[in-house]
């Protein structure tokens, strides 16, 4: 039976549903759940990971290291991973903090044509022996070929493997095929992919994903994450069974742990709204739904106009600022919300 | 008057820029150009303009240092700590434009005049010469100022290796610069490359918040500032004027370049090296060197 490795960020990705305002009982009665259910990785923090608690983002109602630390409490059995993209994050400032809190998984990001920024945080977090993965995000925005040319810089710093993101939600499973096959071909690690649920195929593109021969999948539970959600943990783990791939996981503690983090940790259960089909059409990050919403009202543009606005400019995860000039600049022109 | 002789140390993007600029200076010389391999495109740039070329790193100075009394050095903040240590030996003048922090920070617009008293000023960062300005004006300004933050973003065209490696000396490096000019109590710098093509012009934002938004004393003062920077950076333009947006005050800028040697999008070559140049031409003018 082929074994896939899952990573839950839960309470990493969860964060952008609620402005990054995850507090300690949240933290702790989920990552006590999904320590039960042998979860594998259990992913915490900032939405945008480690240092990334910013006005430009939003800012966390606790810090990393409080955060880090109530996780790492509750896990004894599931590893403790983080999430941190240079440039937001840097080694002397929050690696080293992580290393010392006990993290486990260090997943180190990057936009996804542009895997030499993570050079030095992989190595630094390499040669101190702890388990390091190379993350290309709103993968959508570059071909296959570059994907694998990206994802082999990332191999070459000692990654131990690549997750692909489609942090906008914008594959459909062909997509996913395409790249992750052509991935999984040419590198001689193991390939991830962290599905968002934008147009509704988050489970389709995870499936899709493992057939094409990743070994590594992201999903949360509900589907707790930024914009429309993630891929929903607890429904994947038995697609996946169904589908004869093994998890490792509890399947009815992982239904537990989906029912605690309903109960305790989310405000909403995610839904595809409006904002989040129009963003995954876009592919703009999903995690701009959410300052989409507010600039838009505040200067009574179409917050559609906004997200089409932002893809035509390309705009990548972590420039939220570009949001307020595309509202400005639309109401400038006249082009108010009806 | 006499031009300043000047060498550039370092032969990617930032320095091959410069020494275009260098040389449509009316007090700059520039003397010699130098690389580590004499087929790089910054090499056959400076051949092609008919400056004296070398491939030798640091020690073509250090074997002929009456070429030069002022040297630009555009390598990377590991190498400055070393280049230094020979430059200072020497009795040259440095202008470091790697984010090393080794000397004394430079922001033209904020600190020019006061530089010339240092052998070894540094340019602090692209973000760092976009922002540090105008936190300084929000810092005379209000009254208490807990954060500033700052978000730049950059064509990942216009970043060559040195500017990737040293990412985290970027983000590090722009936060004590803008905490020393501002005086805020808490600072956070945030780098961005966006691959998007055509190529996407620099643009940075000024996040602030602070007790009492004075919007209206703020707004006459970032314009002085702007025209200020303007006078050395003539593509820095005010895109969004200081704003209140959830409970933060926005302000944001674009920088467009001169196109001398990467096209106009590279806003963050431009701003730094017409910063430098500034510095430079401050130091022939002062006569320092003589």
């Amino acid at each position: 039976m082929s074994k896939i490795l899952i990573s839950d960020p839960t309470l990493r990705d969860g964060n952008h549903a609620i402005h990054h305002q995850m507090n300690a009982h949240q933290i702790e009665v989920y990552a006590f759940a999904a320590n039960a259910a042998s979860i594998p990785i259990v992913e915490v923090g900032h939405g945008n990971g480690l240092g990334a608690s910013s006005l430009q983002v939003g800012e966390s109602l606790l810090d990393d290291e409080r955060m880090l630390k109530i996780a790492r409490e509750n896990l004894t059995h599931s590893k403790l991973g983080i999430h941190v993209m240079p440039g937001f994050a840097t080694i002397n400032k929050d690696l080293k903090m992580a290393l010392d809190i006990g993290v486990d998984v260090f997943r180190v990001a990057a936009h996804c044509t542009e895997a030499d920024i993570t050079q030095r945080h992989i190595s630094y977090v390499r040669d101190r022996g702890k388990e390091v993965y190379g993350v290309l995000m709103m993968s959508h925005m570059a071909s296959r070929d570059v994907l694998v040319e990206e994802a082999q810089k990332m191999e070459s710093y000692g990654a131990e493997g690549v997750i692909i993101m489609d942090s906008a939600g914008a594959y459909l499973p062909v997509d996913v095929t395409e790249r992750i096959g052509e991935l999984t071909k040419r590198l001689n690690i193991p390939i991830g992919f962290h599905a968002h649920n934008n147009l509704g195929m988050a489970i389709a593109n995870s499936v899709a994903a493992a057939d094409a021969g990743a070994t590594i999948l992201d999903g949360t539970s509900r589907g707790f994450g930024a914009g429309a959600g993630n891929a929903q943990l607890e429904v994947l783990v038995a697609v996946l069974e169904k589908m004869g791939y093994s998890t490792g996981i509890d399947l009815y503690k992982m239904l537990d742990a989906a029912e605690t983090a309903e109960n305790e940790v989310l405000k909403d259960i995610p839904r595809i709204k409006t904002i989040s089909i129009v963003s995954g059409l876009a592919g703009v990050f999903s995690g701009f739904a959410k300052h989409v919403e507010r600039i838009s009202g505040e200067y009574k543009v179409d917050p559609r106009d906004v997200f089409f606005e932002l893809g035509r400019r390309k705009i990548v995860a972590g420039q939220e600022d570009m949001i307020i000039e595309v509202a400005m600049k639309l109401a400038a022109e006249g082009r108010m919300d009806k | 008057m006499k031009k300043m002789k000047v060498a550039i140390l370092g032969s990617g993007n930032i320095g091959t820029d410069l020494l275009v600029k260098a040389k449509r200076s009316p007090f700059l010389d520039c003397r010699l150009f130098i690389g580590r391999h004499l087929a790089s495109p910054g090499i056959n740039k400076a051949n092609s303009l008919g400056v004296r070329i070398s491939d030798l790193g640091i020690d073509a100075i250090a074997k002929n240092p009456d070429c030069c009394d002022l040297v630009f050095d555009a390598t990377s903040a590991m190498d400055h700590m070393r280049h230094w240590s020979v430059l200072n030996e020497l009795d040259k003048t440095v202008i470091d434009m790697t984010p090393s922090r080794v000397g004394e920070m430079c922001i033209p617009a904020i600190n020019l005049a006061s530089c010339v008293n240092y052998k070894d000023v540094n340019m602090v960062t692209c973000g760092g010469q976009a922002s540090i300005p105008l936190a300084h004006v929000i810092g005379q300004i209000q009254e208490e100022v807990d954060y500033i933050e700052v978000v730049s973003s950059i064509s990942a065209r216009s970043a060559g290796p040195a500017t990737r490696l040293n990412i985290d000396e970027f983000v590090e490096t722009t936060e004590t610069g803008i905490k020393a000019f501002s005086g805020c109590r808490r600072t956070k710098a945030i780098l961005i490359l966006n691959p998007a093509q055509p190529c996407v012009d620099m643009q940075t934002t000024v996040f602030a918040k602070v007790n009492n938004p004075e919007l209206e004393k703020l707004k006459p003062a970032i314009d002085i500032m702007v025209r200020r920077i303007q006078n050395y950076v003539p593509g820095y333009q005010l895109i969004v004027p200081p704003v209140l947006e959830n409970n933060r005050i926005v302000i944001m800028v674009k920088v467009q370049g001169l196109g001398d040697y990467l096209p106009r999008y590279a806003g963050n070559l431009d701003i730094i090296n017409c910063a430098a140049i500034a510095m430079a031409e401050e130091y022939a003018r002062e006569n320092r060197v003589t």
